[in-house]
């Protein structure tokens, strides 16, 4: 099997080197069988990754620890469902990943398009050809997942427990989609610069890729928010951390660039900017894929070490990639990109647009410099410094306070210029609302405490209600018009401007979300206590009460997969039962054949299975850290006791026995006599809108991308035209 | 007035006005950037680095190993030992505050920490609250002594 799919990658180079040659002297000398076969080469590398990947997660789902990637990743206590995304957690299974959804979204894109831009789509296939290229390279000369052993170990290392969590089966899908659909928007605007077509209709065919690239890297960052929050026992949602960055820079310039691309439609200005922006995204969607991979920054997430050769191969194609599109941008600046029109006022939604970008690249700017920071200052002082989350908060929460009141008036501004009247009859009822937020918030006392928090509920507000009477005015009017009943004006208002009205959904939930992080991140309580049976502790008038200990051995398929140490905490508030929560701690077994028969259970991974009461108002939130001291000397004459079996000749059978029994005596033991345990107890408001906010800007990213009926009858149209005329060039 | 004068201005006028300006604000954040990073950041050092020279009351973002055996629990704190990633200069850290789940012997943390002062014992440090984090050891990880994966290497 390993043979095959290192035949598959090495068949997928072959084919990707041959393709993106083809596709490019097709183009360049107007062979059209050639930039046929270049497509063709497109699809085969699609058809050969699918085949190597499918054979790598076989080996995972039927842990082949002859594979190493399987061996050092999985195992068979690992549950078949983690078994499958474990091939993501490893170096060689993640680049896997890349690749077939780089050619899967790539050859979806080119079969949508064929027959549009030919001009522009045979570049377009080289350059996804030679991304494909570049990750087939990789993995054939530094990161094979079918590196194999002769002789296979009966168990492997398993899937770290801190990713055994549902978000993290889809977060990297999620993220990675992300950063391959944003390749397809990229290389379309590589081909049109190559050959000087930069109008608008690369920017329509491609904008579903740039939206759908958007809302899966969105999706992807917030899984791995909601990951962080419920798993990492910390009780944060986002830490500021290099590769966290890494997937919110594309993200944020990917935003800008659905913005301005809309004057660019509309207007035909701001082409240098729509094609740096592209450009510069897909770019940072690389950066992103190199930071993980690199080790050239300090971040919580794993690193391989410094100078490892996948960094090298990343750091030459992005040099690559930024020398390209600055040299397409200078040498076509002057004709192919002319603007076609002016700004005609500062009162326009192209000024609104305009001034929301750069506000987007402000705050791209700022996180690029903090997190690549320990390099600038290595380089300028010779001293590796960092910052930290508080530098970062500094310039992120203006800015987006600016961006979250700028999604509420860009919309409601007419196209070219507006007045002031006709501006303030827009804005006259959500400026009240937000005008009594403001009141409300500066009278109650809880949510007057911190300013920026106090602005976010403002203006998001403000931004909330200006999208909500857009979305009221839209349907009121289609059933004035048409006699609808409300639904299906509502539907078929979404059906009909599916880009304007699944815009103001987004900006509704964004404006949810930011509300949501405001006010849970300046009004959290936390208290770390360490509390024994029968002791409780107070946070924001909650009373929480370490009623009793909770101890389990938990299996998986016969086998032991991890010891389970926790408690049982009642949450009560003004001496009435509010829930019971049950923080715990699983500890996995280490693999490591060094350490004693019992301590082994104790010496491996562990992680935190957090207590949580969420609601909408605030969430109860509680991680606890088991003193396990007490049970070591135990544990210790445990493991002598079975050196000294072993060495008498225990059988095996028997062994298993007397060790599930020992087990079972020390989770007995530890609820008998349980010893304090350390906790970590957080009241936090609002965290529950951040996750709904989330929602509602995937819903609304899913109105906006869906293909309307519009785009799916020009597609048809096209390719009837390219029909006749092959049938027109036969005859 | 200004808005009268702005709006009978010429348009290339305008453009160059505007790009001063642009260009101006874009300056001006970079200032402001270079500026507040240096004087808020904290000093990336390896433990060797610390044992060196250390700065009293200036903070410092502490990578290294967790040494294996050094880990102690009291009631108020963790205590441990952090060394060098490619030798065994080690410093004693004493930490208040959350623990993130990966943190274990013989694993790579981050940790913003300053100086214990005179009073304590020599190449002492305090953490600061909430700044421990711990490398994910999930990913991408060069296998560790005793697994399976280093055993395959081996062979």
């Amino acid at each position: 099997m390993a043979t095959i799919g290192q035949a598959c990658l090495v068949f997928s180079l072959g084919f990707a080197i041959y393709g993106a040659g083809a596709s490019l002297v097709g183009a360049r000398t107007g062979r059209e069988a050639l930039v046929r076969s270049g497509r063709r080469s497109l699809y085969l590398l699609f058809a050969l990754t699918v085949i190597a990947f499918l054979i790598t997660e076989f080996a995972f789902f039927t842990s082949d620890f002859s594979f190493t990637v399987v061996a050092t990743h999985s195992s068979t206590t690992t549950p078949w469902y983690y078994r499958i995304a474990a091939m993501w957690s490893s170096q060689q299974g993640s680049l896997m990943l890349w690749l077939t959804l780089l050619a899967g979204w790539s050859s979806l894109c080119v079969v949508l398009l064929r027959g549009r831009l030919r001009d522009v789509a045979p570049y377009a296939v080289a350059v996804l050809l030679g991304l494909g290229a570049f990750f087939t390279a990789v993995m054939l000369f530094s990161a094979s997942p079918f590196t194999t052993v002769a002789v296979a170990p009966v168990e492997g290392s398993g899937l770290n427990p801190l990713l055994r969590h549902p978000s993290m089966m889809i977060h990297p899908i999620m993220l990675y989609s992300g950063y391959t659909l944003f390749a397809i928007p990229f290389a379309f605007a590589i081909g049109a610069l190559i050959v000087r077509r930069v109008d608008a209709e690369w920017l329509r065919a491609t904008r579903v890729y740039s939206l759908a690239a958007w809302l899966a890297l969105g999706t992807g960052i917030i899984l791995g928010a909601r990951w962080s929050y419920a798993e990492l026992g910390w009780g944060g949602y986002w830490a500021w951390d290099p590769v966290e960055n890494a997937a919110l820079l594309p993200w944020l310039t990917g935003t800008a660039f659905l913005h301005s691309v809309k004057i660019q439609e509309r207007r035909g200005m701001m082409k240098i900017w729509n094609a740096s922006l592209v450009l510069a995204t897909g770019t940072l969607a690389i950066l992103g894929t190199f930071l993980v991979r690199s080790g050239i920054l300090d971040s919580i997430h794993a690193f391989v070490q410094e100078g490892n050769m996948v960094a090298w191969f990343f750091t030459a194609l992005i040099v690559a990639m930024v020398a390209g599109s600055v040299y397409l941008v200078i040498t076509r600046r002057d004709n192919a990109l002319r603007s076609e029109s002016r700004l005609d006022s500062l009162l326009s939604r192209e000024s609104a647009f305009l001034g929301n970008n750069l506000v987007l690249v402000a705050i791209t700017f700022v996180v690029l410099w903090g997190t690549f920071f320990p390099l600038i200052s290595e380089a300028l002082t010779s001293q590796k410094e960092a910052v930290g989350p508080p530098w970062f908060d500094q310039y992120t929460v203006p800015l987006v306070l600016i961006l979250v009141l700028l999604s509420g008036i860009g919309p409601v501004i007419a196209w070219r210029k507006t007045s002031w009247s006709r501006l303030w009859r827009s804005m006259r009822l959500p400026a009240i609302l937000a005008l009594l937020v403001a009141i409300g918030c500066v009278i109650w006392e809880p949510a007057n405490g911190d300013v920026s928090a106090l602005v976010m509920f403002v203006v998001g507000a403000f931004a909330i209600t200006i999208s909500l009477q857009e979305l009221w005015r839209g349907t009121r009017a289609r059933q004035a018009m048409t006699g609808e009943g409300p639904l299906a004006a509502f539907r078929l208002l979404l059906a009909r401007n599916r880009a304007r009205y699944g815009g103001f959904i987004i900006h509704i939930g964004v404006a949810t979300l930011f509300i949501g992080i405001a006010a849970s991140s300046s009004f959290q309580n936390v208290r770390d206590v360490r509390l024994g049976v029968g002791e409780q502790t107070t946070l924001s008038g909650y009373s929480f009460t370490y009623q009793k200990p909770v101890a389990k051995i938990e299996t998986q398929g016969g086998k032991l997969e991890r010891i389970t140490l926790g408690s049982q905490i009642r949450v009560s508030k003004d001496g009435k039962f509010v829930s019971n929560l049950y923080p715990n701690r699983g500890y996995y077994p280490s693999s490591s054949p060094m350490l004693g028969a019992v301590s082994t259970y104790f010496a491996g991974e562990s992680t935190s299975e957090i207590g949580l009461k969420a609601g909408a108002i605030k969430d109860l939130w509680i991680a606890e850290t088991p003193d396990i001291s007490s049970l070591m000397p135990v544990v210790r004459r445990g493991d002598a006791v079975f050196e000294k079996a072993s060495s008498q000749g225990l059988e095996p059978e028997a062994r298993s026995v007397f060790l599930a029994a020992a087990l079972n005596g020390l989770t007995t033991r530890y609820r008998e006599s349980p010893p304090p345990a350390q906790f970590r107890v957080i009241v936090s408001p609002m965290v529950f809108w951040i996750w709904i906010g989330s929602l509602i800007v995937f819903i609304g990213g899913l109105v906006a991308a869906w293909p309307s009926v519009g785009a799916v009858r020009d597609r048809v149209r096209a390719r009837q035209a390219v029909r006749v005329a092959q049938d027109l060039g036969r005859a | 007035m200004i808005l009268r004068y702005w709006n009978s201005m010429d348009p290339s006028r305008k453009r160059r006005i505007r790009m001063v300006v642009a260009l101006s604000c874009a300056l001006l954040l970079v200032g402001a950037l270079a500026y507040t990073s240096f004087s808020a950041a904290s000093t990336a050092v390896q433990p060797s680095q610390l044992l060196a020279s250390t700065d009293p009351g200036k903070s410092y973002q502490l990578t290294g190993k967790v040494v294996d055996g050094s880990v102690v629990r009291t009631r108020e704190a963790i205590r441990f030992r952090v060394r060098d990633r490619t030798n065994k200069k080690s410093v004693a850290v004493s930490y208040v505050g959350a623990v993130p789940d990966p943190f274990r012997e013989g694993r790579e943390v981050i940790i913003t920490v300053r100086s214990a002062g005179a009073a304590a014992p020599p190449h002492s440090f305090i953490g600061e609250k909430d700044t421990l984090i711990t490398k994910c050891p999930s990913k991408f990880k060069e296998s560790e002594p005793g697994s399976p994966a280093s055993d395959l290497k081996k062979s």
